[in-house]
């Protein structure tokens, strides 16, 4: 609509503007500015001596951090992959049924809406080894209790578990609403000329989906690299560093031990990992859209 | 599809659905047993409200207080977020505001809504101490305004564009403002998609624990926050921790059960469009 006046364009536009400006982008400058900093705390005033790029030459030997990004590349990797392959299955079964479908998935949305740290509470009790109900379990069939989350080689593996628990409704959500929304002539010619189960599902599902998948696949990629909460409870990166992840190693520098340089030269690194991501991400896409 | 085919099925989604529900069903019924119950692991057991009245009443718990301050943040930052974006979708969908602005904004929403929050919620803490409200609910709000904006701003943008043009465009020529048009004309009719939004919203900042704890204090510190305290503190009160846990899952169990269908559409409506 042309001729709109400056005040419904700037009184629609302004506020989320000013919100994205002041919140995200000033603390934003104040990241980049701390970062070249060392700041030293002397009765309640805070004082900042310039040490140039140091702190960013120091993040590759930071023994915290590379723990913590090899545990969140395995982490991600892990957890989105086996959420992708669990909540396509589940979605390709849930579209085949037509009584029972709401119920299904208003029950399978349940994780999705509790807490991070509420799910991490919960699992904790679960994973518990004196009384957690998987060894109790795994007690049943003979198995020797073990300590699932105090373990350095099952810890990780069980944090992955449990974010499978937790995200795989949601890509099952997305991919179903995309199966439903698939044309059906495909399908019924397909029928006609005998396609077994297989090559419709390699032939037809999966190249219409492909939009669909590379969509649930990148938002759960995002929030998988920002995993927190569940960590915080259930291991707090332990034992040792075997389930130190990226955003905690930021929490224990930032916040634990209180370096407000380093930990800002760590945010920032992290951030320009994060729109590294998006432009790969972005670029892909406009590469495959070009190509389709 | 054959009969058997169609039980194997249900039989496979019906097991997934127990892996849900167990472990949640566990934990509340273990906030109904005494510590012993829960450590000797007998499955008959006697419920008890101790855990309960304990988390809610004792002079050592604020879970009520937290409840309270999570239902405060949660509200007033899902009314701010939920219009702010509703009035910047529109305004970007159907104002000519030159292609570059809608480029640049939604490009650093989106990279906006892939940073950890952690990566921020220092800075947030230093603006909040300089101008005073450290110590109240308007730096938590706002913060979690702005981090559920970029989300409000897209779900908000596909439910804006699927207005019809023409009944905008009615409404002009017949003399009516921007607010009188917004007002009456286009909320009206993005409604089911505003409820969408705000379930997520609400649930979503009621969900929030990294910034809220470092953004609150004793007094106004949010359930996750209190929640962590108690899988915290000295001595590990299990019983009490699955109590709070069972508490804090009680919103979203009611939003759930009224509004399965506005979170499903606010969940896929973004992905499909």
């Amino acid at each position: 609509m042309k001729g709109e006046g400056a005040l419904s364009r700037w009184g629609t536009f302004g506020p989320a503007l000013l919100l994205m400006l002041a919140l995200g982008l000033l603390p934003l400058a104040n990241l980049v500015y701390t970062s070249f900093h060392t700041v030293t705390w002397s009765g309640g005033r805070a004082t900042f001596t310039p040490v140039g790029i140091k702190h960013y030459l120091d993040l590759p030997h930071d023994p915290l951090l590379r723990a913590g990004l090899r545990n969140t590349i395995v982490f991600a990797i892990g957890a989105v992959g086996g959420q992708m392959v669990l909540g396509f299955a589940l979605a390709m079964l849930c579209s085949r049924v037509s009584r029972g479908r709401v119920v299904y998935r208003a029950l399978f949305i349940l994780p999705i809406l509790i807490p991070g740290i509420v799910i991490g509470a919960i699992w904790k009790l679960m994973l518990n080894y004196d009384f957690g109900l998987l060894n109790q379990i795994t007690d049943l069939f003979g198995f020797e209790p073990r300590n699932w989350l105090g373990d350095q080689s099952t810890a990780l593996a069980s944090v992955i578990a449990v974010d499978i628990w937790h995200w795989t409704p949601f890509c099952f959500l997305l991919l179903l609403a995309g199966l439903e929304s698939l044309p059906q002539d495909p399908y019924e010619a397909a029928r006609i000329d005998g396609a077994t189960w297989w090559q419709e599902l390699r032939y037809i599902t999966l190249p219409l989906m492909a939009p669909a998948i590379a969509v649930t696949f990148a938002f759960r990629l995002v929030i998988a690299f920002k995993v927190f909460d569940e960590i915080y409870l259930m291991t707090g990166g332990g034992p040792v560093t075997a389930t130190e992840v990226l955003s905690f190693t930021l929490f224990q520098r930032l916040f634990t031990e209180d370096r407000a340089g380093y930990g800002s030269a760590m945010a920032i690194a992290i951030i320009f990992l994060c729109s590294l991501m998006l432009v790969v991400a972005l670029s892909v896409r406009r590469r495959s859209e070009t190509a389709g | 599809m054959r009969r058997s085919h169609r039980l194997l099925i249900h039989a496979a989604l019906i097991a997934v659905g127990a892996a849900i529900l167990v472990p949640v069903i566990w934990v509340i019924t273990a906030g109904f047993r005494t510590q012993i119950s829960l450590l000797t692991g007998e499955f008959l057991f006697n419920p008890v409200l101790s855990n309960f009245t304990e988390v809610l009443f004792s002079k050592t718990s604020d879970f009520l207080v937290n409840y309270r301050n999570s239902l405060i943040v949660g509200s007033a930052s899902t009314v701010l977020c939920l219009t702010i974006a509703t009035l910047a979708a529109w305004s970007l969908a159907r104002l000519d505001w030159p292609r570059w602005v809608v480029h640049v904004f939604l490009g650093w929403a989106l990279l906006f809504q892939m940073l950890p929050p952690l990566a921020l919620a220092g800075a947030w803490y230093t603006m909040a101490r300089a101008v005073g409200l450290e110590n109240s609910f308007a730096g938590l709000i706002l913060a979690h305004t702005v981090l559920n904006l970029p989300m409000a701003l897209w779900l908000m943008g596909v439910f804006v564009r699927e207005v019809p043009l023409e009944l905008e465009e009615a409404a002009r020529i017949d003399g009516a403002s921007t607010p009188v048009l917004l007002w009456h004309v286009v909320l009206p009719l993005i409604a089911p998609g505003l409820a969408a939004c705000a379930i997520l919203t609400f649930v979503f900042s009621w969900n929030e624990f990294a910034v809220a704890l470092n953004l609150t204090m004793k007094q106004t510190a949010t359930v996750p926050v209190a929640i962590a305290k108690f899988a915290q503190d000295f001595e590990i009160r299990y019983t009490q921790m699955a109590a709070a846990a069972g508490l804090s899952i009680l919103p979203a169990l009611v939003l759930l059960i009224i509004g399965q269908r506005y979170i499903v559409r606010g969940l896929t409506q973004g992905a499909v469009k």
